[in-house]
């Protein structure tokens, strides 16, 4: 049957984590932990995705968001694109398999993957505005963020969206309030077709075996999981029936790790920037130490007398 | 400290005027614009330095400003451009003078430079590099302003990949660096050089100033009588 | 459903929904689970993971369901029939049968009246004038005892199966390619993957919906498949079956209670106005079993109605007055469906109309037509929760409603009703489980529920009659109206009613002394009605559903004994709890399970056991009674006799609209007995003019017109659009995203295009067909954007047995335009 997400407990719970279990912050540090939550994962097999767009619906629902009503623009992308009220889309992809000369119809749920290497965190200049619990969870959390947009390029996955409204960025937050009280995301609680499945990491990598091995059964050979070793893993990962070409899955990234850029920009390079403006000003100080001021002489006031005597 | 160097000001015989009213208001404007977008940009630039925000009302207010006084500083600095570029332009001397840079350094070194214009080849620096790096810190900084390619977006359909953006991030960072640390120089070398401020405080320099630090400048502006003799010492 | 009843006795969804998760192979064809039932499909997936199965789809578009096939093969939209006969054909020619199954539980052996042939495309006994046939050939030949004559060797040239090998033989794979356009390596594929479903121990599950009924030969096309299930013995199966997906979560509970003008509750059929008396009207509703021994349970017909009339009108239905059968409507044509109504309003002839939860405007073919007849009403009466366009089809939307507001006279009275989550009641699925559900919110404003508002009317007509009378007065005065607040009768009430009850104490009949139920308690179910008087029941097929034990319906037993599917403690199935039809068919003759490892109901030495209630007489010996107990042979019909109005086998006819000829029989145009008005038959159009072959069809993202009401939904799936192949986009210069006019003989719209590689150009008959596809969901009422609907486009033809209108096969050209108009 079903992976086991029982129907939860509706009475009132305490959130199951908090603050106290935080291992990133951004632009600040925190103390370890005194306690590690079990790793959580979302998997979503694309194999079984219908591309019914239920997880769109629910994540609206359940987030109180509304996407305005938009256009058609040639497919069955709409919204066309992750904004700051669809935190999550899915993407059509029509692929002719060249191998055997028939058309696969790739459809791709996209939204945050929640690295486990985050580089929106990475990114982030707020302190606070980007967090990152023990179970792989990586939130945003509204108050704290400006509004630059740094978790955009930060992100090897092109995922925050800035809000128009009050300049926050957004994405999935793999419903941290939801987990908290034991319940498994929205997406996951609407798909019909058990495409979407939560559940400890470990327990969603077996799982995704078992998904393998029947995908490979049915011809697909390179079945396999996307869990990206350039950020250490995700806490959403894929089950793709080519997981040797991630990028037909509409630009799915084949390696997605933290840029290089953006790790010279936040990594070495603000500290290597400060030096050098700390340099430039204890050089200043010591050659004011070392030279005195340059002063103007009397000799030089009289020589430009002189220079003006002369002109008259 | 040298012998030359006396303690006492000398009296001034003669002041030179140096930058007019205007090109005075111009220079502040871009020095206060200059600073507010080091301090926010600092802000956001190193975590430790975040606490900076709270001088513009907190983050978001900071992240909202920053682009603003950088279009700010970068009109403001065009204004500037155009007031000294025909100053600016490399001069065979400046090769002798950055050849003998030491002596620049050197409070009397003047001596061993050649005879300088309105501009000395470290001047020269500051300005053409800060027009470089703030033409770059505009460019760049556009690319990774989030509001502004929005409007950029919906007036004209520009749009930057996210790729772009993370260079544009990189070299937004580098080019600040560099422009503070050229800013520095620059501010330094006007409190070094005493009697410098004047310039853009009062718009004159003595002729003294003149005759030590620019003074092919000093003879050309008494050749043309623009300058000032106070009867009485100043 | 009116094919399913002709083939095995019910006109209903063999298994249930959680039955499909059993099965080796599901072929959807002629619907897309995925897209339009989600929910249910989520089976199939569970089918895929636990027993590796394979999912076919043979579709004229690579639908969503095909996004997670393991092999999709096109097909021209409206040749199924040629492309499943081809199949059948396939099975035969290379012994994929099941032949124990079709030896025993088919009509396969039993003779065929010499007189009955076919030949140039049309059976024996056809009419030119008429469309319609003369049946009377279409028969057994029957035996001096009265039974039909059997040749249990398949040996006689006029047994079924001989008849039926002959009739298919034509369908070859060269002949299939030809008109249906499907490759034939892709073909042979399909029939070797179904084929493999003969063995005792595979199983396969048809999935269909409207892709196969909204055709002018809708039966028929189902049909075709009933009978490949047969050969494969998968009927009464575990993960086999007819899954017929309805378009509607209740949709399966208004044919049960019969909301068609030609039936009552039940599918017992209203009388036609030759049957003026009870005896006559059950004359030819006997049903006498047509082999010996069988149970032929229609023989109970009397007794279903009967109870129907008692129900209807209580102590005044009496013995004497035939229990008020003169009180019936009779039938003066064959029926008064949907398209007739609207043919009659467009003639003037109808000139009041109730529209409740119907969005006539959008869902009738002809959308012109439609609104014609509408403006000549006098009055319109519209129930339904949401604001229609059917409601405003006089409001003026520019080119998405162009009407002149000033010109219509017809006045419309709106009344709001409650929607499913604001009352309690039953809903019946597809797989024919009635699940009780209670309200999940308040109805807003002034919205009431439909029973509050038929029961006013009821009431204020009564009254009317009451004070100025009238003739025919007494049906209407003597309806039984035994509700607490006869204003609001309650859900529960009527469903109890439905139920049935005793109407007076009523005796065993083993013990004439001993009283089995009392008078006023509820049936336990329909084997307790009576004939005369005694019992009263609303549905008879529905007694059971809220007994003496309660509500049968509320129940929510998640339990699952051994996995098998049947949830039997969940909700309630009619008939009798039966969560599979025909279920002792999953036995062979002896009674012992095809397949031990899918047990179903077997012979345990004494009577029948398993995991479902036996759909047979629990004692009924194995080897004598046979499975399908409604059929009067006891079997399941290969030949379907009298059943269908265009033949007791399906034949390959093209639809009235079509960009080939018929290549069997080239003359004949569409479905040789399918209605037309003569209004109708002008508005057809050619391929000369109109070439390219259009379909319609449901999103996902949207439930019919109703989603279009829901914010969330109309940003999922915001704007009208129709759909064609890079080649055709190519050809007509049509950029994906761009506008294009689609217009037909009936009308023309205007829509982005979607140009996609999931619709490839077809060859048929040696012609390229390029298709076009059509969604539906959009109107001028509610969030989405404002669009046309494809019944702007289609023609006004239905199926010759139900009426259904071809919405799946007509024609349309296409042309790129430029940007909105206004």
């Amino acid at each position: 049957m079903f992976p086991p997400i029982p129907n939860p407990d509706v009475s009132v719970q305490k959130p199951g984590f908090g603050t106290q279990d935080l291992v990133r912050r951004s632009a600040s540090t925190v103390p370890v932990p005194t306690r590690q939550l079990t790793p959580v994962a979302k998997l979503i097999d694309v194999s079984k995705c219908i591309g019914c767009k239920a997880c769109q619906a629910a994540c609206l629902e359940w987030n109180d968001l509304r996407e305005k009503v938009g256009e058609n623009r040639g497919s069955y992308d709409n919204p066309e694109d992750l904004t700051p009220d669809s935190l999550t889309v899915m993407r059509f992809t029509e692929w002719i398999n060249p191998e055997t000369d028939t058309l696969e119809w790739l459809i791709r749920k996209d939204g945050c993957m929640h690295c486990a290497e985050p580089g929106c965190l990475e990114a982030c200049p707020a302190p606070g505005a980007i967090v990152q619990y023990s179970n792989g969870i990586v939130d945003f959390i509204h108050e704290n963020c400006i509004g630059c947009g740094y978790c955009i390029k930060g992100c090897p996955f092109n995922i925050p969206r800035i809000s128009r409204v009050d300049n926050t960025a957004y994405k999935c937050t793999l419903c941290s309030d939801r987990v908290a009280v034991g319940q498994g995301p929205a997406c996951q609680k609407a798909c019909p077709t058990q495409a979407i499945v939560f559940g400890t990491k470990d327990e969603m990598k077996a799982w995704a075996d078992a998904r393998i091995k029947d995908l490979k059964a049915r011809g697909f050979d390179k079945a396999g999981l996307y869990d990206p070793p350039g950020v250490s893993g995700t806490h959403v990962m894929y089950v793709l029936h080519h997981a040797d070409k991630p990028h037909i899955y509409a630009s799915l990234p084949d390696n997605p790790r933290i840029s290089p850029l953006v790790k010279a920009w936040k990594g070495a390079g603000k500290y290597a920037g400060l030096g050098v403006i700390a340099l430039s000003v204890v050089a200043g100080a010591l050659h004011y130490l070392t030279q005195g001021p340059n002063r103007v002489t009397k000799k030089d006031e009289e020589e430009a007398e002189q220079l003006a005597e002369k002109q008259s | 400290m040298t012998d030359q160097t006396v303690n006492q000001t000398p009296e001034v015989h003669v002041r030179v005027p140096r930058y007019s009213g205007s090109a005075r208001i111009n220079h502040w404007i871009v020095a206060i614009s200059f600073s507010l977008l080091a301090l926010s940009g600092l802000a956001l630039f190193h975590p430790s330095l975040f606490s900076l925000t709270a001088l513009f009302g907190g983050g978001q207010m900071a992240r909202w400003l920053h682009p603003w006084l950088g279009i700010l500083l970068a009109m403001s600095f065009f204004g500037l451009f155009i007031r000294f570029v025909s100053q600016n332009f490399p001069e065979r001397t400046d090769i002798v003078w950055l050849s003998r840079i030491r002596y620049a350094l050197t409070p009397g070194g003047e001596e061993y430079l050649p005879e300088v214009g309105k501009y000395n080849a470290g001047q020269k620096f500051v300005f053409w590099s800060q027009a470089f790096l703030i033409l770059v810190l505009l460019l760049s900084g556009i690319c990774i302003w989030e509001r502004g390619l929005h409007y950029l977006e919906a007036a004209v359909g520009f749009r930057v990949s996210i790729e772009t953006m993370r260079w544009a991030a990189l070299i937004h960072a580098t080019a600040a660096v560099m422009t503070i640390v050229v800013f520095v120089i620059h501010v330094y070398s006007a409190f070094w050089v005493r009697g410098t401020i004047d310039a853009m405080t009062r718009g004159s320099v003595s002729g003294g100033w003149g005759w030590r630090h620019h003074r092919r400048w000093l003879r050309r502006k008494v050749r043309e009588g623009d300058v000032e003799r106070p009867s009485n010492g100043d | 459903m009116a094919s399913l009843a002709p083939t095995f006795g019910r006109g209903a969804m063999t298994n249930s929904w959680t039955d499909i998760k059993n099965t080796d192979l599901v072929v959807i064809m002629g619907g897309n689970a995925a897209e339009a039932h989600p929910c249910g499909f989520k089976w199939v997936t569970e089918a895929k993971h636990n027993r590796g199965a394979k999912l076919v789809v043979v579709d004229p578009r690579f639908t969503r369901s095909a996004s997670v096939a393991d092999l999709y093969c096109p097909i021209r939209q409206g040749t199924d029939i040629a492309y499943l006969l081809g199949v059948i054909n396939y099975c035969i020619q290379n012994d994929k049968v099941q032949w124990d199954y079709v030896r025993s539980f088919t009509n396969a052996g039993l003779l065929v009246d010499e007189r009955f042939g076919y030949s140039d495309g049309l059976f024996t006994g056809y009419d030119e004038e008429k469309r319609d046939y003369d049946r009377t050939s279409w028969d057994y030949q029957m035996g001096q005892d009265g039974f039909a004559l059997v040749d249990d060797t398949l040996q006689h040239p006029r047994c079924v199966w001989n008849l039926l090998k002959q009739h298919v033989s034509i369908y070859t794979p060269e002949l299939v390619e030809r008109i249906c356009g499907s490759p034939k390596d892709k073909f042979l594929k399909v029939c070797e993957m179904i084929g493999e479903c003969s063995s005792k121990s595979r199983t396969m599950t048809s999935m269909y919906a409207l892709g196969w009924t909204q055709h002018s030969k809708g039966a028929q096309n189902i049909r075709a498949m009933a009978m490949l299930q047969l050969i494969l013995g998968n009927i009464g199966v575990r993960g086999g079956g007819m899954n017929a997906l309805r378009g509607h979560s209740n949709i399966q509970g208004l044919t049960d209670i019969g909301l068609m003008s030609n039936l009552m509750p039940g599918y017992l059929t209203i009388p036609t106005e030759r049957e003026t008396n009870l005896d006559e009207y059950m004359s030819t509703r006997g049903f006498k079993p047509l082999r010996p021994g069988q149970m032929s349970y229609w023989q109970n017909y009397k007794k279903f109605f009967v109870s129907f009339q008692k129900a209807m009108w209580g102590d005044a239905a009496t013995a004497e007055n035939s229990f008020a059968y003169d009180w019936l409507p009779k039938l003066d044509v064959p029926s008064y469906d949907i398209l007739r109504a609207f043919e009659l309003m467009y003639m003037g002839r109808m000139n009041g109309y109730f529209c409740q939860g119907f969005n006539a405007l959008l869902s009738f073919p002809n959308r012109r037509k439609i609104t014609e007849a509408l403006s000549k009403l006098k009055f319109l009466v519209i129930m339904d929760p949401l604001q229609t366009e059917t409601a405003r089809f006089w409001e003026n939307h520019g080119e998405h409603n162009d009407v002149n507001a000033s010109a219509i006279q017809t006045e419309v009275f709106e009344l709001p009703t409650t929607c499913f989550a604001e009352d309690e009641g039953s809903l019946t699925n597809s797989g024919r489980w009635l699940q009780w559900h209670w309200p999940g919110g308040t109805p807003p404003g002034e919205a009431k529920t439909d029973n509050w508002i038929m029961a006013q009317l009821h009431l204020r007509l009564k009254a009317l009659y009451e004070k100025e009378g009238g003739p025919l007065a007494d049906p209407i005065l003597k309806l039984d109206w035994r509700y607490k607040d006869p204003g609001h009768p309650a859900a529960d009430e009527l469903a109890k009613e439905l139920n049935g009850y005793a109407v007076t104490d009523l005796a065993d009949p083993a013990d004439p002394a001993k009283i089995q139920i009392e008078r006023g308690k509820q049936l336990p179910g329909f084997a307790a009605l009576r004939d005369d008087g005694s019992t009263a029941c609303g549905c008879w097929i529905y007694s059971g559903c809220f007994t003496e034990a309660g509500n049968q319906m509320a129940r929510r037993d998640t339990r699952d004994p051994d996995d098998t599917g049947a949830f039997g403690g969940w909700a309630w199935a009619w008939p009798a709890n039966r969560r599979i039809l025909y279920n002792r068919a999953s036995s062979d003759l002896e009674g012992k399970p095809w397949d031990e490892s899918r047990k179903l109901l077997w012979w345990d030495g004494s009577k029948w056991t398993g995991y479902d209630i036996p759909d047979i007489a629990p004692n009924a010996q194995p080897g004598q009674v046979m499975p399908f107990i409604m059929n009067a042979e006891g079997s399941a019909r290969l030949f379907a006799l009298r059943g269908l109005r265009e033949g007791p086998f399906p034949a390959h006819y093209e639809p009235f609209e079509s960009p080939i000829a018929n290549v069997l029989a080239p003359r004949i145009r569409g479905n040789p007995a399918a209605r037309v008005f003569k209004t109708d038959v002008a508005q057809f159009g050619n391929p000369e003019k109109f070439p390219y072959a259009a379909t319609s069809y449901r999103l996902t993202e949207h439930f019919h017109f109703w989603t279009k009401h829901v914010q969330i939904n109309a940003s999922l799936q915001p704007e009208f659009f129709v759909e064609i192949g890079e080649e055709l986009a190519h050809e007509k210069g049509i950029k994906a995203g761009g506008w294009v006019r689609v217009s037909s003989a009936r009308g023309s719209i205007r829509a982005k295009a979607v140009v996609t590689k999931r619709i490839r150009k077809l060859i048929c008959d040696g012609k390229p067909v390029h298709i076009v596809g059509i969604p539906l969901h959009w109107g001028f009422t509610g969030e989405a954007r404002e669009g046309f609907g494809p019944n702007s486009l289609t023609p006004f033809v239905g199926d010759a047995n139900i009426e259904t209108p071809e919405y799946k096969a007509f024609l349309v050209d296409i042309e790129p335009i430029d940007g909105p108009v206004a």
